[in-house]
C-alpha cells in the first residue's frame, strides 16, 4: 500500500497541467474561479481541445479510442483539470452515452457515433426523466412505436440538461406497454434536429436556464438508432447511471471548493475559529470522499465494475457540494442578498455590490440543492444501498 | 397574549418556592443536585410532602383533588421544583394511571385507587411492553382468562421501570385473542404481592438497575379491578401515552440541566483557562439553551390551547421527540467537558452510595454513565420513529 | 500509488481474525474483563509467538519491519472483538517512543524484551487540569545528584497497573503549558514513591491515578533529550491516534453488523424493522460513516511515517474527527435501532457503543482535533 506517485506519474501530472495552461482560455477559466456560469462555447471549445490531444474520453479503454488510463492516471488528471480551472466535462456523451454505445452498441454504431463524443464535434444530452417518472423512472410513458424501418415517438422528457445546445438525445422509450415497468424499455438515439422535438426552457430558481422540457411529437426515429435489443433498454439504464454515480461525486470540483472557501473566508477567518472549523470540517469530509473513492477506483482495477456501494459516493459527495455552497454564502453574510444577474450569466463590466465573490453566493447555494435531487436522489440512493449492498 | 406573570402567579411563585425550600429533605436535594441515584425511600419522602399539601397530582382537575392548577400555575410549579433540585414526581400513579382511573374507572374504583395516589402512599408500575411487543405494543400477547370472579393472566412484562418497588402494577392484557389486536386488550390494576408474580431485573449499559421484566403464572386477578370494559383497553392505553408524552419533554429538567453544565464548564480548565470561555463549547451550550427555550415555548403553547378545553393532541409526539434529543445532547455535551476524566467507572460509588473517593471532581464519574443511560429516551415512551408515524399520519394525514 | 493488501498483510488480516474469533466471542470477553488484571497473560503471550508485538518495528530493533499498515490490520480486529490486552499503550505507544527516540541500551533492555512479551508500558501525559492538552503538564522533575527526583500527579493512565515500566511526562522548565522544558523520563512501575489508585473505566479497560512523591530516577531515565520530550510525546500519540482509529473502524464494522442482523430479524407490525424506510436509510447512513472511518483511517495510516510532521498531525487530527463523528453516529444509531436492548448490558451493541465513546474522548476529541486540524490547514 502506498500513497506515493511514482516518478512517470509527476511528469504526467506535469503534462496535464502544461496543456491545460496552454489550451484553456483565460476567460473561462476566470468564470470558474468566480462562480459565473459557462456558455456553450466555453465548454465545447474546452473539451474539443481535450479530443483533440486525444484526452477527452479519459475513461474509455484503449479499444474504443480512450487513452487507457490506470486509476492513478484519471486522478490526476481530473485532479489536475479541477486545480486549473477547467469546466468540469459534460458527462451525456463521454460519460454516459459513449460507454453505453461500445458496450451494448454494434459495430456501425460505434463507428457511427463514439468519434463525435470522443472530439466534442457532436453534443449529446440525456433523454431519461418525464413529468410523470422521476425517482420511478421505469414508470416512463413516452412511447415508440415501430413502423416500418422508423420508431415513432411521442412523449415528453424533462430536467434535460444543455438539451438546447444538444445535437443528439439518447432517450428512454416505451416499446412494450404490456409487460412489466422494467421489461417494456428501449435505449434510442434521436437526431434533435428531426422534426417533432421542441425544446422548452425551465428556469431554475437562481435565474440559470440549464434544463429543459423535451417534447416529442410523432418524431420519426430509424430503427438502426435502437441500442441493444428492443425491451432490453433497462440494462443499459441501469449501466448507465452506476456510472454516472462514480464521477458524480465530483471530488476534484469540491477539493477546488475548499481551497476558493478559504480564499473568500480569509479575511475573517484568523477572527473566526467557528468559521475556520466549518472549513475545516467540509475540507476532512472531502478527503474522506476521495479515498473512498480511491479505494473502490483501487478494487475496480483488479477487475469489477461499479458496485451499488458507489451510490454513498454520490450521496456524500452531493451534500459535500451543498454545503461548499452554503459555507461560502454564510462567509459573504449580507451581501449575499443583492440579485445581480448579470455578474452570473454576461460578460460585464458592472461593478459588483458587495465583494467579487458575493454575486454568485446565494445563487449558487440555491443551484445546488440539485445536486442530492438529481442523477438519482438521495432517498433513492440510500434504497438502492439499503436493498442491494445491505440485503434489507 | 402576555409574557409576565400576573401578581398573583408571582406571589404563588414564591409559596411554591417557600414550600420547596421547607419541605424538601436536605439529602434529597443534595443527592438530585449531585445527580446521585435516588432510593425508593427518597422519592416517596418528598412525594408524601406534596401530597399533604395536596400538590403532588398538580396535573389533575379540582373535582378528582387535584389543585386545578392554571397552565401557569403548572409552569411555575414544575420550574421551581426543578430549580430547587426536587426529584422528578414519579409518573406511573399520578400521571398515568390516576388520570385512567377517574376517566374510566367506575365510582368504587375511584376510592379506593385515587386517595393512595393523590398521598403517594402506594408505589405504582406499568405493565405495557413485553418481550415481543415494544414499538407495536397491539401485538402483546399476556392472557387474562376469566375464571368466575378472576382473571388468571400469564404472560410476561418489560422494560418495567422501578416494579421492584411497586406495590401495584397496571397491565394492558389480552383478552379476547380473537379480535383484531387492538380489540382485544384490557386494562387492568394488579396488587403485586399476588402469588404468581416474578420480577427479574435488567442490568443497564451502565451497569444500573432500574428496570426489569415481570412475569405472571396463573396470577389471580379480581374482575373488579378491570378499568372500563373488557376488551376497550386500547382506549386507555391511548389516553395514557398521549398523558405521558406532554410530561416527557422534560422542559424544566433539561433548563437546570443546562446551568448544571454551565456550572460545570465553568471548573474544567482548558488550556489554563475556563472551558466555557472556549468559543467553540460555549455556542455549543448556546445552542442547546436556545433549543431548550423553543421546546419550552412549544410546550407553553400546547398547554395554554388545552387550558382552552382539549386533551393533549397528536402534536405533543413533538415535545417528546425533541424533549428526548435534548436531554440526550445535554448528556453528550456534559461528557464532552469532563473529557478523559469521564473514562473511570466506579460501580461503587455509582449504585451503592459507597464512600468510595471519586476520581477527578464529583460530577465527573457521573458523565459517562448518564450520557449511555440517557439513550433510553429516545427510546421509551413510543420511539422517537413511532412518534414521527404518529404525527405524520394523525397530523399531518400522510 | 496503490491501496491494495499484500499477501503477508492479508494473511495478517486473516490470523487476527482468527484469534478474535477462537478468544474474543462475547461471553468470553466478559470473563477476561472480570479478572482482577483485565487481560490475559495467555493472550499475551500468542500475541508474541504470532509476532505481532514486534511486527511494526524495524528488523534492526529486533522486530520484523512491518509499519503503520500492520498495525492498522491487527487494531481492526481487535476492534472487533474488543480486545483488552494493552497493545496500544504497550506496542503502539511505549514500544513505538522508546524505539523512535530511545538509546541503544534503552531498547536494549526495554524494546527487546517487549517485543518477546516480557515488558508492558504506559503512557502517563495526562493531568487533572490538562484536557487535551500535551504541554498542559505541571508534574516537575528537578535535578538531584545525576538524576532526578518527580513530583506530582498523573491521570487516567491506561495500563499503569500491569506496565512494568511508565513512560512520564514531566516539567523539567519552562512555565506552565509551554511545550519546550517538557521531559519523558521512563520510570519502574514499582518505583518508591509512586502510589496508584487503579480502576476500571467505562469500556471495561484499566486506567490508574497516578502519584509521584519524590521518585528518584537515574539521567539514564531519560527518554530522548532533556526539555525536548514535547516533540516524541505529540509524535507518540498521534501515532497511537492512527491506530486507534483503526480499532474504531473495527467497532463500527462489528456493531453495524450486529445492528443489521437485529432489524432483518426483529419482528414488530409483523414484518422485521428493517422493512421501515426510516431504518434502512438510516443503516445506510451507519454504512455510509463506516466507510468513510475506514477511508480516513487508511490515509492516516499511509501518511503517519511521512518526514514532514504537519502532514504527519493534518492526518492523525483528520482521522480522529471522522472516528468521532462516524462512531458516534454508528453508536447511538446501533442502540436505537435495538431499541431497549440497546441499552442493556445483555448484548454487545452497548459494549461497542461504550468503546467507540471512549475511543471518541481519548487523546482529544472531536471538537478537540477539528479545531487542531483547522488551524494547521490555516497556518500552511
Amino acid at each position: 500500500m502506498d500513497l506515493a506517485l511514482k516518478p512517470e506519474h509527476k511528469a504526467f501530472a506535469d503534462e496535464v497541467r502544461d496543456f491545460a495552461r496552454k489550451n484553456l482560455s483565460p476567460a473561462t477559466r476566470e468564470k470558474t474561479f468566480s462562480g459565473k456560469h459557462f456558455d456553450r462555447d466555453d465548454h465545447v471549445v474546452w473539451q474539443q481541445a481535450l479530443g483533440r490531444q486525444g484526452w477527452l474520453a479519459y475513461t474509455w479503454p484503449k479499444k474504443y479510442g480512450g487513452p487507457g488510463w490506470g486509476v492513478t492516471e484519471r486522478f490526476l488528471f481530473e485532479n489536475v483539470l479541477a486545480e486549473e480551472g477547467a469546466p468540469r466535462i459534460i458527462p451525456f456523451g463521454v460519460k454516459m452515452v459513449g460507454p453505453v454505445i461500445y458496450t451494448f452498441g454494434n459495430d456501425e454504431q460505434k463507428e457511427r457515433f463514439l468519434p463525435g463524443i470522443r472530439s466534442s464535434e457532436v453534443s449529446w444530452c440525456q433523454g431519461y426523466s418525464e413529468p410523470g417518472a422521476g425517482s420511478d423512472l421505469a414508470n416512463l410513458r413516452t412511447r415508440a412505436v415501430r413502423e416500418g424501418d422508423h420508431y415513432i415517438v411521442n412523449g415528453q422528457k424533462t430536467w434535460t440538461s444543455y438539451a438546447h445546445w444538444g445535437d443528439w438525445i439518447f432517450c428512454l422509450v416505451r416499446t412494450n406497454t404490456e409487460a412489466k415497468a422494467q421489461e417494456g424499455i428501449s435505449f434510442l438515439l434521436i437526431d434533435m434536429k428531426t422534426p417533432g422535438v421542441t425544446v422548452r426552457p425551465i428556469i431554475m430558481l437562481d435565474g440559470a436556464h440549464a434544463v429543459n422540457d423535451v417534447f416529442l411529437d410523432n418524431v420519426k426515429v430509424p430503427v438502426a438508432n435502437l441500442i441493444g435489443k428492443e425491451n432490453e433498454g433497462w440494462t443499459c439504464a441501469k449501466f448507465l447511471l452506476a456510472n454516472e454515480r462514480l464521477g458524480i461525486a465530483e471530488v476534484p470540483a469540491s477539493k477546488r471548493g475548499v481551497g476558493m472557501l478559504r480564499a473568500i473566508a480569509t479575511d475573517s477567518l484568523r477572527d473566526d475559529p467557528s468559521m475556520a472549523e466549518k472549513i475545516a470540517d467540509v475540507d476532512l469530509q472531502v478527503q474522506a470522499l476521495e479515498m473512498s473513492e480511491l479505494r473502490a477506483l483501487s478494487t475496480m482495477a483488479l477487475g469489477g465494475a461499479p458496485g451499488p456501494e458507489v451510490s454513498t459516493l454520490k450521496v456524500r459527495g452531493s451534500e459535500i457540494q451543498q454545503r461548499i455552497a452554503e459555507l461560502a454564502m454564510e462567509a459573504v453574510g449580507e451581501y449575499a442578498a443583492p440579485y445581480q444577474p448579470g455578474m452570473l450569466f454576461h460578460d460585464t463590466n458592472e461593478t459588483p455590490v458587495g465583494p467579487d465573490h458575493a454575486p454568485p453566493a446565494a445563487p449558487r447555494y440555491f443551484n445546488m440543492r440539485k445536486t442530492s435531487i438529481y442523477g438519482g436522489s438521495t432517498e433513492i440512493q440510500k434504497n438502492i444501498v439499503s436493498k442491494m449492498v445491505l440485503g434489507l | 397574549m402576555d409574557l409576565a406573570f400576573t401578581p398573583e402567579e408571582q406571589k404563588f411563585a414564591d409559596q411554591v418556592r417557600a414550600f420547596v425550600k421547607a419541605n424538601l429533605p436536605a439529602d434529597v436535594r443534595d443527592k438530585v443536585k449531585n445527580g446521585k441515584h435516588l432510593g425508593r425511600d427518597d422519592y416517596m419522602r418528598w412525594q408524601q410532602a406534596l401530597g399533604k399539601k395536596g400538590w403532588l397530582v398538580y396535573t389533575w382537575p379540582k373535582k378528582h383533588g387535584g389543585p386545578g392548577f392554571t397552565p401557569a400555575q403548572r409552569y411555575i410549579f414544575e420550574n421551581i421544583c426543578a430549580e430547587e433540585y426536587a426529584p422528578g414526581i414519579i409518573p406511573f400513579g399520578t400521571k398515568m394511571v390516576g388520570p385512567v382511573i377517574y376517566t374510566f374507572g367506575n365510582e368504587e374504583q375511584k376510592a379506593k385507587y385515587l386517595d393512595p395516589i393523590r398521598l403517594s402512599t402506594v408505589w405504582w408500575c406499568q405493565g405495557y411492553s413485553e418481550p415481543g411487543s415494544g414499538s407495536d405494543l397491539a401485538s402483546l400477547r399476556t392472557k387474562a382468562e376469566k375464571d368466575g370472579d378472576h382473571y388468571i393472566v400469564n404472560g410476561s412484562k418489560t422494560w418495567n421501570t422501578m416494579g421492584h418497588w411497586a406495590d401495584w402494577i397496571f397491565c394492558l392484557v389480552r383478552t379476547d385473542p380473537k379480535a383484531k389486536p387492538q380489540e382485544g386488550i384490557s386494562f387492568l390494576l394488579i396488587d403485586m404481592k399476588t402469588p404468581g408474580i416474578t420480577v427479574k431485573p435488567i442490568i443497564m449499559a451502565d451497569g444500573g438497575h432500574e428496570v426489569n421484566e415481570v412475569f405472571f403464572d396463573n396470577v389471580k386477578v379480581p374482575v373488579a379491578n378491570l378499568v372500563g370494559k373488557e376488551n376497550e383497553g386500547w382506549t386507555c392505553a391511548k389516553f395514557l401515552l398521549a398523558n405521558e408524552r406532554l410530561g416527557i419533554a422534560a422542559v424544566p429538567q433539561s433548563k437546570r440541566g443546562v446551568e448544571a453544565l454551565k456550572d460545570i464548564a465553568r471548573a474544567e480548565q482548558d488550556n489554563g483557562r475556563p472551558l466555557i470561555e472556549n468559543k467553540s463549547f460555549a455556542e455549543k451550550i448556546a445552542d442547546l439553551e436556545i433549543q431548550v427555550t423553543a421546546l419550552e415555548y412549544t410546550e407553553l403553547r400546547v398547554l395554554s390551547s388545552m387550558a382552552h378545553g382539549g386533551q393533549p393532541g397528536p402534536e405533543v409526539s413533538g415535545l417528546k421527540i425533541r424533549g428526548s434529543e435534548i436531554q440526550q445532547r445535554l448528556t453528550e455535551l456534559t461528557m464532552e467537558a469532563v473529557g478523559e476524566y469521564s473514562a473511570p467507572y466506579l460501580p461503587g460509588l455509582l449504585w451503592q452510595g459507597t464512600n468510595e473517593a471519586p476520581v477527578g471532581p464529583e460530577y465527573a464519574h457521573l458523565a459517562a454513565p448518564r450520557y449511555f443511560n440517557t439513550r433510553k429516551t429516545t427510546i421509551y415512551g413510543g420511539s422517537n420513529e413511532i412518534q414521527k408515524g404518529i404525527i405524520s399520519k394523525m397530523v399531518l394525514g400522510l | 500509488m496503490d491501496l491494495s493488501l499484500s499477501d503477508e498483510q492479508k494473511q495478517l488480516q486473516e490470523q487476527a481474525e482468527r484469534f478474535v474469533r477462537d478468544k474474543y466471542a462475547f461471553d468470553a470477553r466478559r470473563k477476561i474483563a472480570a479478572t482482577e488484571r483485565g487481560w490475559l497473560p495467555e493472550n499475551w503471550a500468542q500475541f508474541a509467538e504470532l509476532g505481532w508485538l514486534g511486527m511494526s518495528f524495524s528488523e534492526e530493533d529486533g522486530g520484523y519491519g512491518g509499519g503503520p499498515i500492520e498495525t492498522m490490520i491487527v487494531m481492526e480486529q481487535f476492534g472487533k472483538g474488543l480486545v483488552l490486552e494493552p497493545f496500544l499503550p504497550t506496542v503502539v505507544l511505549g514500544g513505538g517512543m522508546i524505539a523512535r527516540s530511545g538509546s541503544k541500551a534503552q531498547k536494549e533492555a526495554l524494546l527487546a524484551p517487549m517485543i518477546e512479551g516480557k515488558k508492558q508500558f504506559a503512557l502517563a501525559w495526562l493531568e487533572r487540569q490538562s484536557r487535551y492538552n500535551l504541554a498542559d503538564v505541571s508534574l516537575k522533575a528537578t535535578k538531584e545528584g545525576a538524576g532526578w527526583s518527580l513530583s506530582g500527579h498523573k491521570g487516567v493512565v491506561y495500563n499503569a497497573a500491569s506496565a512494568d515500566h511508565i513512560i512520564v511526562l514531566a516539567r523539567t522548565a519552562g512555565s506552565a503549558r509551554e511545550p519546550k522544558g517538557l521531559t519523558l523520563f521512563i520510570v519502574d512501575g514499582k518505583a518508591k514513591g509512586l502510589s496508584r489508585r487503579d480502576y476500571p473505566t467505562q469500556d471495561a479497560l484499566r486506567a490508574s491515578e497516578l502519584t509521584f512523591d519524590k521518585v528518584s530516577v537515574g539521567a539514564d531515565a531519560v527518554l530522548g533529550k532533556v526539555d525536548e520530550g514535547f516533540a516524541v510525546v505529540e509524535d507518540g500519540v498521534d501515532r497511537a491516534i492512527v491506530a486507534l482509529c483503526a480499532e474504531a473502524t473495527g467497532c463500527m464494522d462489528a456493531i453495524n453488523a450486529a445492528t443489521l442482523e437485529y432489524i432483518k430479524t426483529r419482528k414488530q407490525f409483523g414484518v422485521p424493522i428493517g422493512k421501515f424506510q426510516v431504518l434502512q436509510h438510516r443503516m445506510v447512513d451507519c454504512f455510509t460513516n463506516a466507510q468513510e472511518a475506514r477511508s480516513m483511517t487508511l490515509m492516516a495510516s499511509l501518511k503517519i511515517d511521512d518526514k514532514d510532521p504537519v502532514v504527519r498531525a493534518k492526518a492523525a487530527s483528520g482521522a480522529k474527527v471522522q472516528i468521532g463523528k462516524s462512531g458516534k453516529f454508528c453508536g447511538q444509531s446501533a442502540v436505537q435501532m435495538h431499541g431497549g436492548m440497546g441499552v442493556t448490558d445483555e448484548l454487545s451493541v452497548s459494549h461497542y457503543f461504550k468503546r467507540l465513546t471512549m475511543i471518541d474522548l481519548m487523546f482529544g476529541n472531536q471538537q478537540h482535533h477539528l479545531t487542531r486540524y483547522s488551524n494547521l490547514a490555516m497556518a500552511a
